[in-house]
């Protein structure tokens, strides 16, 4: 349905222009697709359905298809419930845009969520390759949004391109992958990995380089640096692609592929490794950074950190449950930064304040998915992120859950920093910021009682799931978002402990986050001393070499041509004796030939 | 009784004249002149075969042959004629509007 709306959109120009009537007709269709999603998941439907797709003589080498499982289920519900409540909010959000704008943005939304509902029911993973592609496509177009702007355009390329280099080594898993086994099939790959015939030499390195497609979409080290400034786009597609649903798509597709994962397990150690290192530095990042939806894309960063921490820790269910979880409140909080940003007309915490009065809906909220992303009980938060703390317990893996643990310590402390400088304090906007229209409130409080309510049925369910940690492990948890949420307390509420004097101490550590460890400018210098190098290089090579050879050509050719140019005489006769002479010559040779 | 041999040599000697004149004479109306005794050639050869060969085809086409002369002729002198109107010559060397 979102793919009949984004033809309908994208071929019918009129029907963009009107801006909301576009968005009507998209909202429509994923109303339509999120109905059909939770009959999937409430009737528990599995079932794959494949059609042959590249012709050859053994049989079609690849299939387009739909695979539906519960784990596509989940996903679906998400991806469709968080799209329409994103859309329902963009209607208010976006509206002093101009309608053509408008209609543009339904289309690349629909275009979106139909990729992304392509990409969580594919059967194999060329028509997962090819929908993460869409998904990456989309992502360009919406952080470009605002493409009049040099800092959003610039962002959308630098998304793209940074997500492409993971998409190269995906692609390159893939095919090798089908070269050793025949298939794309997930079904087919996954009864080989159970009855041990997939032992190929390398898949190791085969499954690391699928891995890099991952830690290209979700952000993960070292390619984490273009989802903070991806935050250029309008927030609710920084709500909708780069907190719930694409940067998700990379610990889906490890999910997915986790029988397969499960076979090298060095490359999970490395996965869950890089996966609670991206959790930490993200989550230093995020503590001195004041830009509000620059703090939650770190933060979303971090997060993801630990959904990959827990599938290379062998608990991905745990990962695949703090996806959902923190799908959920991570769009409460941005769509709450977004109406924050829409009512005070600046993203900088530091020039907010004391919002509490005059936006309390959206304070309160926002003090949900706080909460939620901190880790309190009986918030959807705590019970997801405890499983990925015990799973990665269970795992043995001490470096990564001692990462993890401060990371969970810091996230506390980042968060309420955030809500104390927005929402308390004294104010400091010089206009008078006002509550957000209802289309803005209803998805925020639809995704705050989704979140109380996840809570509460995981703690009503969820005893018996993670019995195997050990038990201080929940008293610690919340030991440690208290932890942090008193010294934030402290630091910008109270003023008891000056953050410059903290800063101060630990001055080293503080540069180097603001300065992103560098990684931004290292990129960047890469890019200038090495591609622009290499770029000019060949420049150089094409200009007065190969260009050389061709100059040299047409001047060998001219010149040839004024020496020919003075046998033509212009004269009959001339021409007469010429043919004269070479009959003669003809009579000689055959003459000649005949002895 | 002479013989096809001596009919042969002769038109050789009336074509290398014509072609002489052809590649020599200054005059286009020479060259046109050139140009019928080449011709002429042709219909000395043809004749002499149809004599001797006993086959009447050689005759019949030698008429052909000197009508469409005729023809030829007179639309190389309309020709020359035109040139001399534009160009006020009839010199073959200084009609080189060609020359490269």
């Amino acid at each position: 349905m979102p793919f009949a709306a984004f033809v309908l959109l994208a071929v019918v120009g009129p029907l963009r222009r009107t801006g909301r009537g576009a968005g009507a007709l998209s909202i429509a269709a994923v109303v339509i697709s999120f109905v059909a999603a939770l009959r999937i998941w409430t009737l528990g439907l599995v079932g794959e359905r494949t059609w042959g797709w590249i012709p050859a003589d053994g049989g079609p080498i690849a299939t387009v298809g739909v695979l539906v499982d519960p784990l596509s289920n989940v996903m679906l519900v998400l991806v469709t419930l968080v799209s329409l409540l994103v859309q329902i909010y963009s209607l208010a959000y976006l509206s002093d845009e101009r309608p053509a704008a408008l209609g543009r943005y339904y289309t690349y939304q629909s275009l979106f969520v139909f990729s992304m509902l392509g990409l969580v029911l594919a059967p194999g993973f060329l028509q997962m390759f090819v929908f993460w592609e869409l998904v990456g496509l989309c992502s360009y177009l919406l952080i470009g949004f605002w493409y009049e702007r040099p800092a959003a355009a610039r962002a959308a390329v630098k998304a793209f391109w940074i997500t492409k280099l993971g998409d190269v080594g995906f692609i390159i898993g893939i095919v090798l992958l089908w070269s050793a086994t025949g298939t794309f099939e997930f079904s087919e790959l996954f009864e080989k990995a159970q009855d041990q015939t997939l032992m190929i030499p390398g898949l190791a390195t085969i499954m690391f380089l699928i891995y890099l497609g991952a830690v290209g979409k979700s952000a993960q080290f070292p390619l984490h640096v273009w989802l903070p400034d991806a935050m250029e786009g309008p927030t609710p597609v920084s709500a909708l692609i780069h907190a719930a649903t694409m940067v998700t798509a990379g610990v889906f597709m490890v999910t997915r592929a986790e029988p397969l994962f499960a076979l090298v397990p060095e490359v999970l150690t490395v996965i869950a490794w890089v996966g609670a290192f991206t959790a930490l530095l993200a989550a230093t990042m995020a503590c001195v950074e004041g830009d509000i939806k620059r703090v939650l894309a770190y933060s979303t960063v971090s997060q993801l950190g630990y959904m990959m921490a827990a599938a290379g820790a062998g608990a991905s269910p745990a990962g695949f449950l703090h996806l959902l979880t923190h799908g959920l409140f991570k769009a409460l909080l941005f769509l709450a930064a977004g109406a924050v940003i829409h009512a005070v007309g600046t993203n900088d915490i530091f020039r907010m304040g004391g919002l509490f009065r005059a936006m309390p809906h959206t304070a309160i909220v926002f003090v949900i998915g706080t909460l939620a992303l901190a880790g309190v009980p009986p918030l959807a938060g705590f019970y997801s992120k405890e499983a990925v703390l015990g799973g990665v317990w269970e795992a043995h893996l001490t470096g990564p859950f001692l990462m993890l643990a401060l990371t969970a310590l810091l996230t506390a402390f980042y968060m309420f920093r955030v809500v104390f400088a927005t929402f308390f304090g004294r104010a400091h906007a010089g206009g008078h910021p006002h509550e957000a229209p209802w289309l803005m409130r209803g998805p925020l409080w639809i995704l705050a009682a989704l979140t109380i309510l996840a809570g509460i049925r995981l703690a009503l369910s969820g005893a018996e799931a993670h019995d195997e940690a050990p038990a201080w492990l929940p008293p610690f948890s919340v030991g440690l978002a208290l932890f942090g949420f008193v010294l934030a307390w402290a630091m910008y509420q109270r003023g008891a402990i000056d953050p410059a004097r903290v800063a101060s101490v630990l001055a080293p550590l503080d540069y180097l986050a603001r300065r992103r460890y560098g990684l931004d400018a290292l990129y960047a210098g890469l890019y200038r001393g090495f591609i622009l190098g290499f770029s000019r290089l060949i420049g150089w090579i094409d200009r007065y070499f190969v260009d050389g050879i061709l100059n040299a050509l047409t001047a060998l050719t001219l010149r040839a041509g004024d020496r020919l140019r003075g046998m033509q005489s212009g004269r009959a006769q001339d021409y007469v004796y010429g043919v004269a002479f070479g009959v003669l010559l003809l009579f000689v040779w055959a003459q000649l030939w005949r002895r | 009784m002479i013989g096809l041999s001596s009919y042969l040599v002769l038109a050789a000697l009336v074509f290398s004249i014509g072609l002489f004149g052809v590649l020599t004479r200054r005059n286009a109306v020479g060259i046109l002149l050139g140009i019928e005794l080449m011709l002429n050639a042709v219909n000395i050869n043809l004749v002499a075969f149809a004599r001797f060969h006993g086959d009447l085809t050689g005759l019949i086409f030698t008429l052909f042959t000197i009508s469409i002369t005729v023809a030829e002729v007179a639309v190389g002198l309309a020709i020359v004629i035109a040139i001399f109107r534009v160009r006020r010559t009839v010199e073959a060397d200084r009609l080189d509007l060609l020359r490269g």
